[in-house]
C-alpha cells in the first residue's frame, strides 16, 4: 500500500467518529449551518463605502498608511510626465517591464535600456534594474492591495526583484473588497488559473528586529501605483 | 519528573526572573496588541467572522480525505509532483531525494514551521548541502544555531544590539544600532544566495482543494523570491492546511493578518498552482508538494480535540498567554510553543513526556478568546490533564487525597490536626522559604498565610 493510501485510510478511519462543530453544543454536527459560513463574508469584513469615490478615497488612505505612493492621473500625457519625473528623481538607468499595452507605453516614454520578462530572461540583469513596471488584475480598496498574476504582471520575479515596483492600473480595475477580487479571478481565469497569483499590500516590510517596521526586507523598498 | 518537564521547570524559573527578557517581550507584544485591536475594530463583525472561519475549517477537517484528494488531483493536473509522508523521517528522505536528483548545491528556504518540525535543515546539512533561511528572523536564529523563539516572530527575544554583534561576528558587517541598516545587511547577504540557489523550500499557510493551489503569506518577499528564482521548488505542508474553496481566502487572509501581526493584510499573499507553465517566462521547472502527516491523523482520531487541527498558526494564542509571556518560547522545548503547542505536542510527541505543558497554565482562557478559528484551547489543556492521569495515575497525589479525606471525615482528628498545626506554626517561621522547609515548593516564592488563632467552630461555641 502506498503512503498516500495509508494516510487517506487513517483519515477515513479517524473521521468515523463525528466531532462537534465549534460554537455549537456537542452532538451531531449541524452541517446545514455551513451555508452561514460562506454566504456572508462581505458583511463581516471591514466596510468599504458605497460609491466609487468612497472606495478610491479608501484605497488612497490604505496605500498611504502602507507607505505606498498612489497617484491618480488624468491621461497618458500626465502618466508619461509623472513617470519621467520619477525616473529623473531616482536616477533610473535601467528598467524592466513586460508586454502589456500600458507598460509598453511606459517603456516608450521613459526611453531607457530595459529588460523584458515576456520570454525567459537573464535574472542577474533583472536584479540590476532600478524599477520593475507592471500592469495588474485589480486594485482592492478594502486593503490597499494590488492583485497580480503571472499572466497580468510579467511573471513571478518582475514585481518582486527590482527595488522599486511601479504598477499602472486603470480606474475601472478598482474593486471594493477581497470577495470581489476572488470573484474576478474566477470569472477571468477559471478553470485555467495562472500558476502564480499574488495580493501585494504595500512595499516589502519586516518587523523582525524589535517589532520595528523596516521597508524593503527582500522585495521592493518602494511601491508606486498609478491609476489612469 | 521526566527530563522534558525538568528542563521546562528549570528554564521557566530562570526566565521568569529575567527582567530584561520580560521587558523585551512586553514591549514587543504591547505594540502587537495595539495594532491587533485597531484591526479587529475595523471588522464590521469580528465575532461572526470567527464563527464562519471556525465552521469553514470544521468542514475542511471533517471531510479531509475528500478535500485532500481534490487538492492533489488538481495541483497534479498542472505538473506538480505530490509526495505523501507519514513520518518526519519519510518527509526528510523525500526532500533529500529531490535535492539529490536535481544535483543541487545550495538551497534557499523561506519560513516553514513544518520544516522545523521534521528538523529538515539538520538533515540537509548532514547530507552536505548548504541551506540558508531567508526570512530575516529565521536568518538571525539560524546564525545563532537556535530554533525560532515564536512561530511568527522568530527573533523576538533579541535586541538590535545582540543582532548587530551577531552580524559583525558572522557576516563581518560594521556594528550599527539601526534596525534598517541591519535589515539591509541581511538583504545584501541573501540576495547573493537567491541568485545562485538551485532549490527553494517553502511551507504553506493554506492548500485550496477547489483549485489545487497552495497559499503563502509573508511580509518580506523572501517566499516570493524562493518560488520565483530557483529551478526546483519544494513546499512542505501538513495535511491539515486544507481550505475547501478559493474564495474562503477572502476571510482567512485578513483574519490571519489581523490575529497574527495586527495587519489588515500581510504584505504578500501568494498562490502557487504549479511549476512554470508552457508560455511562461519564469518560475521553477519542477514543483514538489510534500504532504506531511507526522501523527496529525492521531489528533484527527481524537474527536474531542480534533478542532486543534483547525489551527492556522497565527500565533495569537502565544501572544496573549500569561505563561508564554513569562517563560518565553524556547522554554517549551517544542516546535510549536504557547497554548496551541501545549495542546498538540502531547499528541505529536507523546502524552507522558509532554503532559507538563498542559499543567503549565492558569486556565484563564485568553487563548481561546484570541483564537481566530475558535479552538477550545484551555479546555483541551484540561482534557490532556485528565487523559494523562487516566493513562498513568499519579499515585502520590492519590494517596495524599486519601489521607486528607480520612482526616476530614473524622471531626475529632481534624480538630486535633488544626491544634497541632497551630502549635507548629511558630516553628515554621524558622525554616520558611529555606530549602529544609517541608513546604519549600510553595514558600520559596509565595507566602503561607497564618492559621486563625481560633477556628470558626470554637468561636461559635464560645459566643454569648
Amino acid at each position: 500500500m502506498s503512503e498516500r493510501d495509508k494516510i487517506l485510510g487513517r483519515i477515513r478511519e479517524a473521521l468515523t467518529v463525528p466531532a462537534p462543530m465549534p460554537g455549537h453544543p456537542p452532538g451531531p454536527a449541524q452541517t446545514a449551518k455551513l451555508g452561514h459560513a460562506t454566504s456572508g463574508v462581505r458583511q463581516w469584513l471591514p466596510a468599504v463605502g458605497e460609491t466609487f469615490e468612497d472606495r478610491l478615497a479608501l484605497f488612497r488612505a490604505n496605500a498611504t498608511e502602507l507607505k505606498a505612493a498612489f497617484h491618480l492621473v488624468a491621461d497618458r500625457d500626465e502618466l508619461g510626465l509623472r513617470l519621467r519625473e520619477l525616473s529623473k528623481a531616482e536616477g533610473w538607468a535601467r528598467i524592466a517591464t513586460h508586454g502589456d499595452e500600458l507598460t509598453l507605453f511606459a517603456r516608450a516614454t521613459l526611453d531607457l535600456p530595459f529588460s523584458g520578462t515576456d520570454a525567459p530572461y537573464d535574472v542577474q540583469l533583472l536584479e540590476k534594474c532600478d524599477a520593475g513596471i507592471t500592469a495588474c488584475d485589480a486594485l482592492i480598496a478594502q486593503t490597499g492591495s494590488v492583485l497580480v498574476t503571472g499572466r497580468s504582471a510579467g511573471g513571478r520575479a518582475l514585481s518582486v526583484l527590482p527595488p522599486h515596483h511601479v504598477v499602472i492600473a486603470r480606474r475601472e480595475q478598482l474593486l471594493p473588497d477581497l470577495p470581489a477580487a476572488f470573484d474576478l479571478l474566477k470569472q477571468k481565469y477559471a478553470p485555467d488559473y495562472p500558476a502564480f497569483i499574488s495580493f501585494i499590500t504595500g512595499p516589502s516590510r519586516t518587523g523582525d528586529i524589535e517589532r520595528i517596521l523596516v521597508l524593503g526586507a527582500h522585495g521592493p523598498k518602494k511601491l508606486t501605483i498609478f491609476c489612469l | 519528573m521526566n527530563t522534558f518537564a525538568a528542563q521546562f521547570r528549570k528554564q521557566s524559573l530562570r526566565l521568569t526572573r529575567d527582567l530584561r527578557h520580560r521587558l523585551l517581550i512586553q514591549t514587543a507584544l504591547g505594540k502587537y496588541e495595539t495594532q491587533r485591536d485597531q484591526r479587529k475594530a475595523a471588522f464590521q463583525d469580528w465575532q461572526s467572522a470567527r464563527q464562519a472561519a471556525a465552521e469553514i475549517k470544521w468542514d475542511a477537517i471533517n471531510h479531509l480525505d475528500t478535500h485532500l484528494r481534490d487538492f492533489v488531483s488538481r495541483i497534479e493536473a498542472r505538473g506538480t509532483v505530490v509526495h505523501w509522508a507519514s513520518t518526519a523521517a519519510q518527509a526528510r528522505d523525500i526532500i533529500l531525494g529531490i535535492v539529490r536528483d536535481s544535483k543541487a548545491r545550495s538551497i534557499i528556504k523561506s519560513k516553514a514551521m513544518t520544516a522545523e518540525e521534521i528538523h529538515l535543515n539538520d538533515a540537509l546539512e548532514k547530507a552536505g548541502f548548504e541551506v540558508v533561511e531567508s526570512d530575516l528572523g529565521e536568518f538571525i536564529v539560524q546564525l545563532r544555531h537556535e530554533p525560532p523563539y515564536h512561530i511568527v516572530f522568530p527573533a523576538m527575544h533579541l535586541t538590535r544590539g545582540e543582532i548587530s554583534e551577531l552580524f559583525t561576528r558572522e557576516l563581518g558587517s560594521a556594528p550599527t544600532s539601526s534596525p534598517e541598516e541591519l535589515t539591509m545587511i541581511a538583504r545584501r547577504a541573501l540576495r547573493k544566495k537567491y541568485l545562485t540557489a538551485d532549490v527553494g523550500i517553502t511551507g504553506a499557510n493554506f492548500a485550496i482543494a477547489e483549485t489545487g493551489m497552495i497559499s503563502i503569506t509573508e511580509n518580506e518577499g523572501n517566499a516570493r523570491l524562493t518560488a520565483a528564482l530557483p529551478r526546483v521548488m519544494i513546499s512542505l505542508l501538513g495535511i491539515e492546511k486544507i481550505l475547501p474553496r478559493l474564495a474562503d481566502l477572502a476571510l482567512f487572509l485578513p483574519m490571519l493578518a489581523t490575529a497574527g501581526a495586527g495587519q489588515a493584510l500581510t504584505c504578500y499573499n501568494s498562490l502557487y498552482g504549479g511549476p512554470r507553465q508552457p508560455g511562461e517566462s519564469d518560475g521553477p521547472e519542477q514543483f514538489h508538494v510534500v504532504l506531511l502527516d507526522n501523527r496529525r491523523t492521531e489528533l484527527l482520531a481524537d474527536a474531542e480535540q480534533r478542532d486543534a487541527l483547525h489551527c492556522i498558526r497565527c500565533g495569537a494564542c502565544l501572544n496573549v498567554c500569561p505563561i508564554f509571556r513569562n517563560v518565553g518560547g524556547h522554554t517549551y522545548g517544542t516546535t510549536y510553543s504557547g497554548p496551541i503547542g501545549s495542546v498538540i505536542t502531547p499528541h505529536l510527541r507523546g502524552l507522558q513526556d509532554w503532559k507538563h505543558l498542559s499543567s503549565a497554565s492558569s486556565l484563564c482562557g485568553a487563548c481561546t478568546e484570541a483564537c481566530p478559528v475558535k479552538i477550545d484551547l484551555h479546555h483541551h489543556l484540561l482534557q490532556n490533564r485528565r487523559n494523562s492521569v487516566a493513562q498513568k495515575p499519579a499515585r502520590l497525589e492519590k494517596l495524599a487525597y486519601k489521607l486528607f479525606a480520612f482526616v476530614i471525615n473524622r471531626p475529632w482528628l481534624y480538630a486535633l490536626a488544626k491544634k497541632f498545626a497551630r502549635v507548629c506554626q511558630p516553628l515554621h517561621s524558622l525554616v520558611k522559604g529555606k530549602r529544609i522547609d517541608p513546604a519549600y515548593g510553595w514558600t520559596q516564592s509565595r507566602d503561607l498565610p497564618n492559621l486563625a488563632s481560633r477556628s470558626f467552630k470554637e468561636w461559635w461555641k464560645d459566643r454569648k
